[in-house]
């Protein structure tokens, strides 16, 4: 079956992740950065930056934008779009929290 | 076994709580005398107002006053109820139940109201006597029984409970401590802001908050007499009381074969995976969701009942809660979501002089949650609006003043809303300072900019919170003749300047990040990238040691110990104290340049080696070996001191005076890892013909015979400035010292970002002479602060995160070669 299944992967607890801080998720085609807000939202978008591929995983986290470590893009983590006056979009990913711990959609976060 | 149709059938209840009060009342009025019932309670009472422990504790309430049904209730319902007997056993195959006194009764419905057991947390010790939790009366007899003695009481856990638990204590005479997990009270409540206000309101009442306190032991020989702190403290303790949380009591359940999880599932009838069985309560899971509070509970009783007495209804969809925290005094209240983002949008209100706090979050025009503290007057008209969804884009602007305020029209004009206030109309809450006031003082003694109405009148000399109201007033009495003054708030998220900003934490005695946001009225609930280094900063600065720093208020370089670089890697840059290096040391550079495939190795304009190229994960095994071999990290990447670049001086120069290299080594150590606004480079050249280029740094030393000149002020970088003379000492002791005073005077003057020089502009030269060089004392003084705050610092951080200080920094959260098949549904 070659369909996007959907296949919720467990990432471990929601604290592993520090408040207003992100880690990162490593999988064969591309990494992932796992965001974490102030409230205990989580939200997950490919780690390159929209402008020049910076990390946005090592960006300041506030509300829920991240603030690219690089030159300060800030980007939106719920859609990854470019805020302001700056264009472009870092992918998003299907992620989730159930009991505390986080959960990612392998099905998608894999898939070419 | 003849069955006869007439025959009511039998309906048994096993809890006696709240869940299934409500329940059976809304089945009574549903359908009267449907059923036979039978209850079983653990608890030898009837049912009562679980909610009200609180006050009852506190000695607000006696018992009596909070019984839900007395005995006349179950007599004129015909309920037969088994006061303290519990159920041990369900025969699902026979329908029947076994009590612990042995009664077995049989059911044709059966209702699971167990509600749930407090959780306790496996520690050596929690068994002890003196160690209770809070969930029934008889808790509640315990702890007024300890409460009688006085002495010690620890409540583990800042929630909901544990502070009401505390407050109750507190106000029965024992000296109670909190001892909370997470970094703020209600962490699943409350904001940052509103804790912070909570925190501050609980600690009036004369009790002890320890927040990130991990509780490892509670010790006691036969009974409770202390706990013990993961930090190695402890503390005195004649009551512990237990509060971390609640857990589904479904352990009847899951011996029966019912379907469990977290909590007894059911549908969105509450029927369990038994059709017989039915669940209702704490104890439940409901859509993947237990809930915790009476509200939820209360609307499964409905549809329950409904179902129970024959109706086909609408099932049960799931809650939202609200939180209101029963500590006379103390006003909060929290509802739905508050999480921010791009698509929602807050309104915040902050009332320092009266500790109010308000914030309401909306998404496409709608409320979605709702804070509030200190005034929660309209908590209920939030909570409406956000369970009915109701558009409220027309009355954003008014919303956050609450119902009362609602018709009142479109935003006004702020100077036009000035003018029109009374003469005896309040400006400024903090200073009680009224519009006519200020109005006679601007007229009187012809002010014409807001630090002149701030000086004569205090009014916005506080928190300053009403400034643009103070302005309002400058300009509708001035007229065309009041230009605002060129005040550059420090960003969007405050009216106030840097220098106010750093002034009130200081007056204010403000130390957390919080507690500047609440006190100075910021605009948005956590700040944004520009301001939020700036306050860790400023903090850092006014409480050395005191302080938390908060690392992701920090730009990745300074969280990470490294600079990073356009490909995501890192740089890695050893201190070389003034320059100065051994074989041994370019050895072992060498060596553990090779050994981790440095892809480039370079000397940097500072007189040290660079290492490029690194990747994130392999940062610690570098500095680790680096440690190893005597090194620590250069700070390459700080708002801090960066480096002493020295020339050959006296030692081996023949034109020499003094001795360059050895100064600078020494300042080097005296201040390494200091914080400051900007980056601070030093230099000394052993004599004026500068060959370590002192006069472009922040502060260098050029050595003649006679001693040494003190340089400040320089730079060569988006600006070239070559120093000024500050003066000269005629010993190295001075030296040392007056660069320190220096160096603090900047920490404590400058704004966040503006390097030596700009501050040194804004204060002039002849200012910063005149109490470094001329008064003794304040240059004491001045090196004395350095001094104290530079003992938080003097700590390699390579060295501290080698040893594992949040380590998780550097290791992706997963890593995966190969995705694993998904597992079996
Ligand atoms: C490595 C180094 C270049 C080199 O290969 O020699 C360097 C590299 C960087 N410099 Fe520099 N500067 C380096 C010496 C200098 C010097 C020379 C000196 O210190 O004597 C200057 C001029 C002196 C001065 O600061 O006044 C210098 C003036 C700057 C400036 C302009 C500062 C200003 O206030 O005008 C910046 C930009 C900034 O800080 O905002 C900057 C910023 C940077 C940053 C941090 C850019 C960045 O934010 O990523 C570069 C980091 C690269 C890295 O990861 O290592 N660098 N930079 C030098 C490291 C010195 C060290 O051992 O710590
Ligand atoms: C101190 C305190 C303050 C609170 N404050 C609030 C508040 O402000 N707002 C709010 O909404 N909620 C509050 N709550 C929570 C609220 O009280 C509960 O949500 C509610 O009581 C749960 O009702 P329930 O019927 O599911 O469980 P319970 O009321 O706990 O009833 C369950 C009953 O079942 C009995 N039982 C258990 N197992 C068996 C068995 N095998 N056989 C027979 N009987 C059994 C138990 O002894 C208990 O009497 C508070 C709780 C406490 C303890
Ligand atoms: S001058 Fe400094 S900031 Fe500019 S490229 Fe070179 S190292 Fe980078
Ligand atoms: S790479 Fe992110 S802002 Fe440039």
């Amino acid at each position: 079956m070659t369909d996007a299944k959907q296949y919720w992967f467990d990432l471990g607890p929601l604290s592993a992740i520090p408040k207003r801080g992100a880690r990162t998720v490593q999988v064969p085609r591309r990494d992932i950065a796992v965001f974490r807000t102030a409230n205990d939202e989580v939200f997950a978008l490919e780690n390159r930056c929209p402008h020049k591929g910076g990390p946005l995983s090592e960006g300041i986290v506030h509300g829920r934008k991240v603030a690219c470590p690089l030159h300060n893009w800030v980007i939106d983590l719920e859609s990854g779009n470019a805020t302001g006056a700056d264009h472009g979009c870092a992918r998003s990913f299907p992620i989730k929290i159930e009991n505390e711990r986080v959960f990612i959609d392998m099905g998608v976060a894999a898939a070419p | 076994m003849t069955s006869q149709v007439s025959q009511r059938r039998k309906l048994v209840v096993v809890g006696n709580g709240m869940a299934a009060g409500r329940m059976l009342e809304d089945l009574f009025a549903r359908a009267p005398g449907a059923y036979d019932v039978t209850i079983f309670g653990a608890e030898p009472r009837v049912n009562y107002d679980r909610i009200m422990l609180s006050p009852v504790l506190s000695g607000e309430k006696v018992y009596e006053d909070i019984v839900i049904h007395g005995d006349g209730w179950y007599a004129e319902n015909g309920i037969d109820l088994k006061r303290g007997e519990k159920i041990v056993a369900i025969d699902r195959a026979g329908r029947t139940v076994t009590s612990s006194a042995g009664t077995v009764v049989a059911y044709d419905e059966l209702v699971i109201a167990t509600g749930s057991d407090p959780f306790v947390i496996p520690v050596p010790g929690n068994a002890l006597p003196g160690v209770v939790t809070f969930r029934d009366l008889d808790d509640v007899e315990k702890m007024l029984a300890a409460a009688a003695k006085g002495g010690d009481a620890v409540v583990i856990g800042g929630g909901l409970l544990g502070l009401e638990a505390a407050a109750g204590l507190a106000q029965k005479g024992m000296k109670v401590t909190v001892v909370h997990l997470m970094p703020i009270l209600m962490e699943r409540q409350l904001d940052q802001n509103a804790a912070y206000l909570l925190k501050k309101a609980i600690e009036k009442r004369g009790i002890t908050i320890e927040t990130g306190a991990n509780t490892t032991a509670i010790l006691g020989d036969g009974k409770v007499e202390a706990i013990k702190l993961e930090d190695g403290r402890t503390l005195p303790a004649d009551l512990v009381v237990m509060a971390v949380g609640i857990r589904p009591n479904a352990a009847l359940a899951k011996s029966a074969g019912l379907a469990v999880e977290r909590g007894i599932v059911v549908d969105d009838h509450l029927a369990t995976s038994d059709p017989a069985i039915s669940a209702v309560g704490e104890c439940v899971q409901h859509r993947g969701q237990c809930y915790g509070l009476v509200a939820p509970l209360y609307e499964m009783g409905k549809v329950l009942a409904a179902r129970l007495a024959g109706e086909t209804g609408a099932g049960y969809a799931g809650s939202i809660t609200s939180t209101k925290l029963k500590v006379t005094g103390v006003d909060l209240f929290s509802a739905g979501d508050f999480s921010e983002g791009d698509d929602t949008d807050e309104v915040v209100l902050r009332d320092p002089s009266r500790g109010v706090y308000k914030r309401v979050i909306l998404r496409d025009g709608r409320i979605v949650g709702a804070v509030l503290y200190g005034d929660v007057a309209d908590g209920s008209w939030y909570f409406d609006l956000i369970k009915k969804q109701a558009d409220v884009s027309e009355m954003r602007e008014t919303l956050i003043y609450g119902q009362a305020f609602q018709g009142g029209g479109a935003a006004l004009d702020p100077v036009a809303a000035v003018a029109a206030l009374s003469d005896d109309a309040e400006i400024c809450g903090c200073n009680g300072v009224s519009k006519g006031t200020i109005v006679a003082a601007i007229t009187a003694k012809g002010l014409t900019t807001l630090d002149e109405v701030r000086a004569v009148t205090k009014a916005s000399a506080s928190c300053g919170q009403c400034t643009a109201k103070v302005e309002a007033v400058l300009a509708a009495t001035l007229g065309d003749a009041y230009a605002a003054a060129s005040r550059k708030p420090m960003c969007k998220c405050t009216d106030l300047t840097h220098e106010e900003v750093r002034e009130r934490i200081v007056a204010k005695e403000l130390k957390s990040v919080p507690a500047v946001m609440q006190e100075l009225g910021w605009k948005t609930s956590c700040g944004c990238p520009s301001c939020r280094p700036a306050l860790n900063y400023y903090l850092i600065a006014a409480w050395p040691g005191e302080y938390r720093d908060d690392l992701q208020s920090r730009f990745v370089n300074e969280r990470l110990h490294a600079n990073i670089q356009k490909d995501g890697t890192f740089s890695v840059v050893p201190r070389m104290w003034g320059g100065l290096t051994t074989a041994a040391e370019l050895k072992a550079i060498g060596e553990i340049a090779e050994k981790h495939q440095v892809p480039l190795v370079k000397m940097t304009g500072g007189q040290r080696v660079d290492f490029l190229g690194i990747p994130k994960e392999r940062l610690t095994a570098i500095w680790k070996d680096l440690n190893d071999a005597g090194m620590v990290s250069g700070h390459a990447y700080s708002k801090g001191l960066r480096t002493v670049k020295t020339c050959v001086g006296k030692s081996w120069c023949r034109f020499g005076t003094q001795d360059s290299m050895g100064l600078g080594v020494k300042l080097e150590k005296l201040m390494c890892g200091s914080w400051t606004p900007a980056k601070v480079k030093l230099a000394v050249s052993g004599c004026p013909r500068n060959c370590s280029e002192a006069t472009v740094k922040d502060i260098g030393v050029i050595c003649v015979d006679s001693g040494y000149d003190i340089h400040i002020a320089g730079a060569a970088g988006l600006h070239v400035r070559a120093t000024d003379l500050l003066g000269h000492v005629d010993t190295e002791e001075e030296a040392l010292e007056v660069c320190a005073a220096v160096l603090q005077a900047y920490r404590e003057g400058a704004v966040y970002l503006d390097r030596l020089y700009k501050w040194s502009e804004k204060v002039g030269l002849d200012t910063i002479r005149a109490r470094i060089i001329d008064d003794l004392a304040e240059r004491r003084a001045l090196y004395d602060r350095f001094m104290i705050s530079q003992r938080a610092v003097r700590k390699d951080p390579w060295a501290e995160r080698v040893a594992g200080r949040e380590l998780h920094e550097f290791m992706p959260l997963a890593k995966l070669d190969i995705i694993p098949a998904p597992a079996a549904e």
